[in-house]
């Protein structure tokens, strides 16, 4: 696919960072390399509208594979309910930028299609930010109960609650319980249509803008690439990869293993519910069939492909995988005569063999963190790559 | 496994032994007031839904057991076992579509039809489990805990759509026991023949794991390699044939339970392995992850929960089937945060 070419040329000349590279100057490639990506399909390709439609899925999928990076890459903590961050992301846009509220007649620096409809109509990018910040403190509260547990039965409790939210989203149509009466989410039919990205005042951009809406989602990586670079290298960062390696340790140092995780649930979170109003936005519906378990263990998967904790290598495995997805398997459908079914109808076995196969054939992923094994070369020269492959990379350690 | 467990503290002084009694035992104590006081809210719904709920948690346990063998010999959550279960339903079906067996069917054709189907669906997911263990798990022993539950994960989504090209939707399944007719009545509860079946073949089942594990040279060996692999090997244990054996264990269980669920619930389709998979998983962690006899009462408890969930409302607070798995997940997290080790105080290596 010429995309994730395209994409991560630049990444894989460098496929080990040496402590000579700048972080900054990947960055500047990577997203150079990205920006250039519509032009390159417009000189190369005449009908773009799928592959530029997929594209878009990709960008957003980067944020939330680079969100969920921090939780169980950089910090180590399996979360595998992550979904849970995009819809309350995706539902903040809904109930924000939409008509759902007919009642409520709020605008602030609305588009000029959405003045004068009736509803909460917020701009896009006051949204972003709303919904970063909401889904940050519903990630620190839904963190609070899993601090004490570790591993599997970590795995376990996330996983329910990323069951439970879409749920919850789900049944509240007329209050929470039964409390109440306010209609949250239209049940199964979920809210639409959602507003079109705009600025305030003039005309939003249309739905077939693809251009446009691809660069906006470029923005929006540009700027998650920045944090995770800045957070990695930070004091918290580095407290993060402590946690992971021993809490134990990393607790008699002094870190505070509250905070640090808690931060790692709300950072991780906010950038889910980034995704989340960026998704919202750009397919214009919300509801809660997109909120299935499948689409944590679809994120992780491009986590654990590229390379857990390496932000490029969670790059490249969202870019392959989102493109494969909305791209690659629906170009494959072409083929279900000879082979009697839809390939896209099978899409997550396909993902869950990618799963299986990565893990017992390279379990660190298709690049690998480079931090830790310049860790393991600095420090202990004499124990820098052991045997075990699947022990050194794959960063995940338990107690 | 019960051997495993690591004996109980001494008893605290005489004075305070009601408070330690209470707050050990504080979870089951508030779902026995809860159920108590649903009871005593409507009385003869209630019965009929514990009266569900067991018959339905009977399925459950057989799955939980599934998930507790196999956690407590090599601490792994399976997630690929309500797959398994979902397979057995579906071998069970078409072998009743392949014989032409249906409602029409003679009755000692119908009881040896579903007898052979048992035995056919039982293999079938016992097969299929241990061809999982050689190909997902046996390859990562050794490698860090979370790789093979990954694998797991990848596993079980395989699986679930090898179901959905096997049967893309919903399919029926031949009322071989007339499962909605009334066998009798108690205290104004109609107990149906679906209820009755459900029971008949799981007890003695569960009679003959429990006998298994309990009493046998094997039984031995994987309550030997529970408590300690290297141990067991240096005993002269063969550790991969037992732990083989355990995963045939657990798939049979789950074969048994797909036929009786195929049966009585009339349905089947590719997507039922997944939630049961997790009620029956919260079922065995209820019960303390790794002990059977706790894995059997966690899957009724379970059972009558959801029952009483799925009946719509609870003291007034309304719920009712969208809301019972949120309910069963929510009852899963206050477990796993509040008490890792189960209602029971089996104490596990992890929490």
């Amino acid at each position: 696919m010429s995309t994730a070419t395209a994409a991560s040329t630049p990444v894989l000349k460098k496929p080990k960072l040496s402590r000579g590279t700048s972080p900054w100057i990947i960055f500047l490639s990577v997203v150079g390399a990205l920006a250039l990506f519509p032009v390159v399909v417009d000189t190369l390709m005449t009908d773009d509208a799928s592959l530029m439609k997929a594209s878009l899925q990709a960008l957003a999928y980067i944020v939330m594979a680079l969100g969920l990076n921090i939780v169980v890459g950089f910090a180590g903590l399996l979360d595998l309910g992550y979904v849970a961050f995009y819809a309350i992301g995706a539902f903040v846009v809904a109930w924000l930028g939409s008509s759902h509220f007919a009642d409520a007649d709020i605008h602030i620096l609305a588009s000029s299609a959405a003045e004068n409809l009736p509803g909460i109509h917020v701009n896009f990018f006051i949204v972003l930010l709303i919904g970063a910040v909401f889904t940050a403190i519903w990630g620190a509260l839904l963190g609070a109960p899993t601090l004490r547990l570790r591993g599997d039965y970590l795995a376990i409790v996330t996983l329910a609650f990323g069951e439970i939210v879409p749920r919850v989203f789900e049944n509240s149509t007329s209050g929470i319980f039964g409390i109440g009466s306010t209609d949250f989410s239209n049940g199964k039919q979920g809210i639409q249509p959602i507003d079109s990205i705009g600025f305030p005042g003039q005309l939003p951009i249309g739905p077939f803008e693809n251009v446009k809406l691809y660069y906006i989602g470029l923005a929006l990586v540009a700027i998650t690439l920045f944090i995770n670079i800045m957070l990695r290298d930070s004091r918290m960062g580095r407290a993060w990869i402590a946690v992971r390696e021993d809490e134990v340790a990393a607790s008699a140092m002094g870190i505070n293993l509250v905070r640090t995780k808690l931060w790692a649930y709300a950072i991780g979170a906010a950038l889910g519910g980034f995704a989340g109003v960026y998704f919202g936005a750009i397919n214009t519906s919300v509801n809660v069939d997109q909120f299935a378990f499948g689409k944590s263990v679809f994120i992780l998967c491009m986590v654990i492909i590229g390379g857990m904790g390496n932000i490029w290598g969670v790059v490249l495995g969202a870019i392959a995988l989102s493109m494969l997805n909305s791209f690659g398997l629906p170009e494959l459908n072409k083929l279900s005569d000879p082979i009697g079914f839809q390939v896209t109808s099978i899409s997550f076995g396909i993902f869950g063999f990618f799963l299986l196969a990565m893990m017992i054939l390279r379990p660190e992923g298709f690049l690998p963190s480079g931090r830790r094994k310049l860790e393991l070369h600095d420090e202990e020269p004499e124990v820098a790559i052991p045997d075990d492959p699947g022990d050194q990379a794959y960063e995940v350690r338990q107690s | 496994m019960e051997a495993a467990s690591i004996p109980e503290p001494a008893a605290s002084p005489p004075g305070r032994s009601l408070l330690a009694f209470l707050s050990a035992n504080i979870l089951p104590i508030l779902l026995g007031v809860a159920l108590l006081a649903q009871f005593l809210h409507e009385p003869t719904a209630t019965l009929e839904d514990i009266k569900n709920g067991l018959s339905n948690g009977t399925i459950w346990a057989l799955i939980a057991l599934g998930y507790t063998l196999v956690y407590g010999i090599i601490e792994l959550i399976n997630f690929a076992h309500g797959e398994v279960f979902m397979i057995g339903s579906f071998v069970a079906l078409s072998c009743w579509q392949i014989a032409g067996v249906d409602a029409a069917t003679g009755m000692a054709m119908t009881v040896v039809s579903i007898l052979v189907v048992l035995l056919i669906a039982m293999l079938a997911s016992g097969t299929l489990n241990v061809m999982i263990e050689r190909v997902a798990y046996r390859p990562l022993r050794g490698a860090p805990r979370l790789a093979p539950l990954i694998t797991a994960i990848g596993m079980s989504f395989i699986l679930q759509n090898v179901g959905l090209l096997w049967r893309p939707t919903p399919e029926g399944v031949p009322d071989l026991i007339d499962s909605q007719g009334t066998m009798f009545t108690v205290l104004d509860v109609a107990v149906k023949y679906s209820d009755v079946f459900a029971v008949e073949i799981t007890a003695p089942l569960l009679y003959a794991l429990l006998y298994f594990v309990g009493n046998t040279r094997y039984g031995k060996a994987m309550r030997a390699t529970a408590q300690d692999p290297d141990a067991a090997r240096l005993m002269g244990i063969d550790v991969d044939r037992t732990i083989a054996l355990t995963f045939i264990l657990g798939g049979l269980l789950a074969g048994a339970a797909g036929m009786i669920y195929a049966l009585y619930n009339g349905a089947v389709q590719f997507n039922q392995g997944f939630t049961a998979g997790l009620i029956a998983f919260t079922a065995a962690v209820m019960g303390g992850i790794g002990n059977l006899k706790g894995a059997v009462i966690g899957g009724l408890i379970i059972g009558v929960i959801q029952a009483i969930s799925d009946s719509g409302e609870y003291l007034g607070l309304e719920l009712g089937t969208d809301w019972t798995p949120a309910v069963v997940f929510a009852i899963l997290i206050v477990i796993m945060v509040f008490r890792p080790q189960g209602l029971f105080g089996e104490e596990v290596r992890e929490g």
